[in-house]
């Protein structure tokens, strides 16, 4: 196992960290306005929120480019909206709209968006290895400097599909890189009850792959480490595996009525809250005010509300479009 | 020219891989041993190691990599051994292939073709003598052929591949030596069924592998004066039902043959569009010959006993027409 950067002062400028911070805000103040809207019933069918697990999508995705591929989970909000799908079209999507990003076809659980290589929104759990796999295997035979980032949840390492697409990609040498974001629970049962083997690194590390495992809690570690795992996939030499440790604040969905683990423990880990240990360093370390957050913070706001009334205002499809995009138009035959 | 049913696809996909470097082959010893029925046989010498691609034993894994380089701007051609292993990768192929336009309202398309042997006869037992082409049937988002002549094998692979969305091609594990003549044109449309015998007394509705034992069935009626006619589905999804119900208008009467098993079977669908767009047309009560609802035995005899056979087929038509 590959380890680390070490943990210091924050290794960037001002505006980098700012941007990072506020793209944390984002997801944090979207998700929460989604679980009131579900309380509303404005929101339906499953919703699973990524709150407590920010820093893994943001200091992950801003180490990428927008020309590589992502592939995500079902707990995707927040990877959609850092890569750049516009909120108003992911809270569109949530209420099922037309103006959303899958025409209000996928839901929560599908957001797509083809103009950032947005892949989705996967809901079956490991589905996303193998398409990642077949990604990085066209852009390597199409000679392609393109990195393939597909995310799961420690969960999928219990499936087969994680098995086969960790032995493909290493065997063809392909550019993906797994991002692992070990929450410790795969819905609700922990890693320690489902899996003998709990340290995931070991698992890759079988497939002959470099692994690495940074703190999600820590936007920074985060992020520095997967410059390293980027860099190390771009320059072909094949997957790297990152597993980011950190832990869900909510309920797996708003369906879960949390039995299987301890309120002491979710307390516990707030305390490592990626938004405010980050705004915390940042305020230490002169980088950040207590007025230049609220000011973030009353942005996000605003870009939630105002995503809200777009969603709102949106129309519904129709259905007379039911049947359409069940086949490409002007199918061949 | 005469040709074998193993040779059309060999040379089908020859094509395709010489004639468009985003078309490659992937899957269960497709390279080195040149595939399990000799279909990809000279490939990996010819096109090399990246376009003729050995898989290791993951179906799952290799059909979403075909998925996902389908994708990223490629056009695979994934093969998988028999329809019982694809169990394996149904996940992938439904989940994800079939529902991706659909489900990211309408972004993207998967162009996969997914290629595998179905069918009973070679005594292979329960596990690899299975016909599941209805389950792939019923699967919005996936279009399903089942070439059963030489032409069909020759041509069918050209327009599943311009297809943007995934195909799926089953190729029945008894026609593979099946030698026939290659008419000079042989590309063909992925839309249609085709009569394969013209007749006036009864249709015969078939597709894969019972296409060769419903002409044979049709022969042997002829000689006791009954003109079949007989309609090759080539299609399982969309079904063709206009050509079907064409001819059963004519017809007044039809047998479905179906290596399937009867419950919940592509025989019951087709009998159903018939019954829906034709039933005041009809002049006696439908039938089919599936296959026992039995794992497909062993011992031959079993085995054959389990399946739809040109004197079951040729007993039916005599029991519906009461001769």
């Amino acid at each position: 196992m590959i380890q680390p950067p070490p943990s210091g002062p924050v290794p960037w400028e001002q505006d980098f960290a700012r941007k990072l911070l506020f793209d944390m805000l984002r997801i944090r103040r979207m998700e929460e306005k989604c679980a009131e809207l579900y309380g509303e019933q404005k929101i339906r069918g499953f919703l699973h929120l990524y709150i407590g697990e920010e820093a893994c999508a943001v200091g992950s995705l801003h180490a990428l480019v927008p020309d590589d591929n992502i592939v995500a989970t079902y707990r995707e909000h927040g990877h959609a909206l850092v890569r750049g799908v516009s909120m108003n079209a992911i809270m569109a999507e949530m209420f099922g709209k037309r103006d959303g990003c899958s025409r209000g076809r996928g839901g929560s659980m599908h957001l797509f968006d083809a103009a950032t290589r947005f892949y989705g929104g996967n809901a079956i759990v490991g589905g996303g290895l193998p398409l990642a796999a077949g990604f990085a295997l066209a852009d390597k035979l199409q000679n392609k400097q393109r990195v393939t980032a597909c995310f799961f949840g420690e969960g999928a390492i219990a499936e087969g599909a994680f098995h086969e697409a960790m032995n493909l990609a290493a065997l063809w040498q392909l550019p993906v890189l797994f991002c692992c974001e070990n929450n410790l629970y795969a819905m609700g049962t922990a890693l320690a009850r489902s899996q003998a083997q709990t340290d995931l690194c070991a698992k890759a590390s079988a497939y002959g792959m470099p692994t690495m495992a940074a703190d999600g809690m820590d936007v920074v570690a985060v992020h520095e480490a997967t410059k390293l795992a980027v860099r190390h996939v771009r320059d072909g030499l094949g997957p790297f595996f990152l597993e980011c440790r950190t832990y869900r604040f909510r309920a797996h969905s708003m369906f879960d009525p949390e039995l299987y683990r301890d309120k002491a423990e979710v307390e516990q880990w707030k305390q490592r809250g990626p938004l405010h240990t980050f705004s915390a360093r940042l305020k230490a370390e002169g980088k950040l005010t207590e007025d230049a957050f609220l000011d973030l913070d009353a942005k996000a706001n605003a870009e939630v509300q105002a995503a809200v009334a777009f969603a709102e205002a949106a129309p519904w499809e129709s259905i007379e479009d039911l049947l359409k995009d069940v086949h490409t138009p002007g199918a061949t035959s | 020219m005469k040709m074998s049913y193993r040779e059309a696809i060999r040379q089908a996909m020859h094509e395709a891989l010489a004639a468009d470097p985003r078309v490659f082959l992937m899957g269960e010893d497709v390279g080195k041993y040149g595939g399990t029925y000799a279909c990809s046989k000279g490939f990996l010498e010819e096109f090399g190691p990246e376009r003729i691609r050995d898989t290791p034993l993951s179906e799952l894994g290799f059909v979403g990599a075909g998925i996902g380089a389908a994708l990223g701007g490629l056009r695979p051609i994934v093969e998988v051994m028999t329809v019982n292993f694809s169990l394996l990768a149904l996940d992938q192929i439904v989940n994800t292939a079939a529902a991706l336009r659909h489900m990211s309202g309408g972004q993207f398309s998967v162009p996969l073709v997914l290629r595998m042997a179905t069918g009973a006869g070679r005594q292979l037992a329960a596990q690899h003598s299975h016909s599941l082409e209805n389950w792939y049937a019923h699967i919005p988002g996936i279009k399903v052929l089942a070439p059963a002549t030489i032409a069909d094998a020759r041509g069918m692979l050209a327009p599943a591949l311009a297809d943007p969305d995934p195909v799926v091609i089953f190729e029945h594990a008894q026609l593979y030596n099946l030698e026939e003549e290659l008419p000079e044109d042989f590309h063909c449309g992925i839309a249609s069924a085709a009569v394969r015998r013209e007749g006036s007394a009864v249709t015969l509705i078939t597709y894969g592998g019972s296409l060769p034992k419903t002409l044979a069935a049709a022969e042997e009626l002829a000689g006791g004066g009954i003109d079949a006619e007989v309609i090759d589905l080539r299609v399982l999804r969309p079904l063709d039902a206009a050509t079907l119900c064409a001819s059963v208008k004519k017809t007044r009467r039809a047998v479905v043959i179906d290596e399937g098993w009867r419950s919940g079977s592509l025989a019951a669908e087709v009998m159903a569009r018939i019954v829906e767009e034709a039933f005041f047309d009809l002049d006696a009560p439908l039938r089919r010959v599936c296959s026992e609802e039995v794992p497909i035995p062993y011992a031959k005899h079993m085995e054959e006993a389990a399946l739809p056979q040109t004197s079951r087929i040729v007993a039916a038509v005599r029991e519906l027409l009461g001769t």
